[in-house]
């Protein structure tokens, strides 16, 4: 594997995760709790689909095979996804939503600002530009954790659900396979191993602020690095991926 | 069941470059003064029409009665002297 | 010397091209004729983002599901803007919600129709989206100033809505079998009912006469109607779509189209409830309110804990 076939790989990891957490969270268009928050999350999924159209459209470039954004987006099969566990579970109730954006986003601003940094400058032009969006994610996310966990008891115990159920996907953000150390040796990728303890930090205030409680970690769930899903993925494949399949002359 | 809500009302004012006025752009439902900004955000700046936002809860809005108009602004078109051009500058005057 | 809160001082405010504002002296029957048709005009934003959700997911290209997810996005604003125009007469949106999941308040008939293959997005934006400008060009006019201005700044962003409807079709008519025959069918389905979200004729209206006299409404049902069917054939004929009416032909003399009778028939009965989605479209709207009836209770019930918090601290 050369630098160019890793950094399409990495590429195509972070678009992942971008394309699909941004599918997921366009389900919920006409579904919010009140018609301001439905348009708030909207402007968070079209902040994904952005994201996602300026990755895949860099590997692309890199993989040299003259295809498009969407033929990555759309034509490939279930295990050649890598993007996050997390992204794919199901948006739940409000409370799961919040929860999953704020793992996420987090997660999303700490790597990002490293990625700022990489030697391969389109990563790093990409990562100033989404920056600015995850800020407000994670100000959003924040936000609403610390209302629902800190609202009533009912929203109290949604939201410590929300958090217990969706904690064993946070693991994955952490782990570093020898695609990220061949690239991080190169000053491309980012070490993710330091920003473990930040991230717990970060969480930990926005939780108590919540007067929720943080997991104890236990097993975390694993596999998207190497293109192993929950059977979640499949579904949101099956419709994203319908008519590109089912017409595959056509242009869109 | 409890009655329903909606939050609570908020006045909108975007200011669309800098040093321009706020104008009122209309209202948002919020629970605080946080989401307040943030929904104005995600709802009246959705094609790039503000550098700056502020949020007020409607309730605090105080307007003036149509039925004073005539008390009110009436009494102001006369007094023409508050305008330059009630001036008579000699002629060949610069500047002024 | 003239009494302000008369009927007839209203009047002639009106006819001078004035402006009513919130709290001036309006009669009791415009008031309710506005909180009527902005309620329902909201209330139709909002249901309107049902039918085109429904192909979100199924987008066949980013480009695509970016552009329809922030033209849905704008549908909610709309609705927003109106709902908001609509407090300033005294109603909450508490209320204007009940009243639209009791079924009191109606929204416009074309949303309860099923978007049932990709180009329905394409003949929404094209011809839904179309009639609607036509009707909310004429309302940037309307004598209410909250109404008024709301509608300016929906024109404003309505303005892509059109296009991008069109654009799909165009793309369609030029793409493979399977494309052209999507988009004549969408075409088919979308083309009648289109023309009745105009209203039924203005012999037959019974609200009209009041809108039209108190400048609510500026142009008639068939007025507006006819507008759009003038400029939208051209359209369809433009990218070889056939317009799904044996008898329509153009009047040489008038340069105006002239088309077969619509079917009132199915007009009124889908107004009465019966229309493919209504109940769909209302038990989708129930559900997800429900849903978020804990969530806007606890973000109000964290605003007063934390307001008693700031008082204990002062
Ligand atoms: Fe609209
Ligand atoms: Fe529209």
């Amino acid at each position: 594997m050369n630098t160019q076939e890793a950094t399409y790989k990495y590429a195509l990891r972070l678009g992942d995760s971008a394309l699909v957490l941004g599918h997921r969270l366009s389900e919920l268009c006409s579904k919010g709790p009140i018609l301001e928050e439905d348009l708030a999350l909207t402007n968070i999924s079209l902040d994904m689909i952005g994201r996602t159209q300026a990755l895949l459209k860099y590997a692309c470039e890199l993989e040299m095979q003259g295809k498009t954004e969407d033929d990555l987006a759309y034509r490939r099969s279930e295990n050649h996804y890598y993007n996050y566990l997390m992204t794919e579970q199901p948006n739940g109730d409000f409370a799961h939503t919040i929860a999953r954006q704020l793992f996420i986003s987090v997660f999303e601003y700490l790597f990002y600002t490293e990625l700022e940094k990489s030697k391969d400058a389109t990563l790093a032009a990409i990562a100033t530009k989404t920056l600015k969006e995850i800020k407000y994610h994670m100000q959003h996310s924040v936000e609403w954790t610390i209302r629902l966990g800190d609202g009533t008891a009912e929203s109290h115990k949604r939201m410590q659900t929300a958090i217990n159920d969706l904690w064993m996907y946070t693991g994955e953000f952490f782990e570093m396979d020898h695609l990220d150390m061949f690239l991080l040796h190169q000053h491309i990728a980012v070490d993710t191993h330091p920003l473990k303890a930040k991230w717990q930090d970060y969480i930990k205030t926005a939780l108590t602020e919540a007067t929720l409680i943080m997991p104890i970690d236990s097993y975390m769930q694993t596999g998207s690095k190497k293109g192993i899903h929950s059977e979640n993925l499949g579904h949101i494949l099956s419709e994203m991926q319908y008519l590109q399949r089912a017409y595959p002359d056509a242009k869109w | 069941m409890a009655t329903d809500t909606q939050l609570d009302l908020w006045e909108v004012f975007i200011q669309s470059k800098a040093g321009l006025p706020y104008m009122h752009a209309g209202s948002v439902h919020a629970s605080d003064e946080k989401m307040a900004l943030q929904n104005a955000r995600d709802i009246y700046t959705r094609r790039g029409e503000g550098t700056s936002i502020w949020v007020m809860p409607s309730k605090y809005i105080v307007a003036s009665n149509p039925d004073d108009n005539d008390m009110l602004f009436d009494p102001s078109n006369d007094k023409i002297y508050r305008h330059p051009t009630f001036y008579v500058m000699p002629e060949g005057a610069k500047n002024i | 010397m003239h009494n302000e809160h008369s009927d007839a001082h209203f009047q002639l405010r009106i006819d001078n091209g004035e402006h009513i504002e919130a709290k001036d002296y309006m009669p009791d029957a415009y008031r309710k004729h506005l909180i009527r048709q902005m309620s329902q005009h909201a209330h139709s934003e909002v249901i309107g983002m049902q039918p085109e959700g429904n192909w979100i997911t199924r987008a066949p290209s980013l480009r695509a599901k970016q552009i329809l997810l922030a033209k849905i996005q704008d549908e909610g604003g709309h609705g927003l803007y109106l709902y908001s125009a609509a407090e300033t007469l005294g109603v909450s949106r508490v209320e204007f919600i009940e009243q639209l999941q009791s079924g009191k308040a109606k929204y416009s008939s074309i949303f309860n129709y099923p978007s049932l293959n990709w180009a329905d997005i394409g003949a929404i934006g094209w011809l839904v989206d179309g009639a609607a400008i036509v009707n909310q060009v004429s309302l940037q006019r309307t004598s209410y100033g909250p109404y008024s201005r709301a509608m300016v700044r929906i024109c404003k962003e309505e303005s892509f809505h059109q296009r991008q409807g069109y654009e799909i079709m165009a793309k369609m008519m030029k793409g493979t079998k399977d494309q052209q025959a999507m988009a004549q069918d969408a075409m088919n389905r979308w083309w009648w009912p289109s023309l009745m979200m105009f209203g039924p004729h203005d012999t037959d209206s019974p609200n009209s006469s009041n809108a039209v006299k108190w400048k609510i409404k500026r142009e008639t049902n068939d007025e507006l109607r006819q507008k759009f069917i003038d400029k939208t054939i051209p359209q369809a004929e433009l990218i070889g779509l056939t317009v799904p009416d044996k008898n329509f032909k153009l009047d040489e003399k008038t340069g105006h189209y002239k088309i077969s009778e619509i079917n009132w028939d199915e007009f009124h009965r889908v107004i009465e409830g019966h229309g493919p989605c209504n109940k769909q479209r209302l038990d989708h709207h129930i559900k997800y309110h429900q849903e978020g009836e804990w969530v806007r209770e606890a973000a109000l019930a964290y605003k007063q804990k934390h307001l008693k918090k700031e008082l204990q601290t002062v």
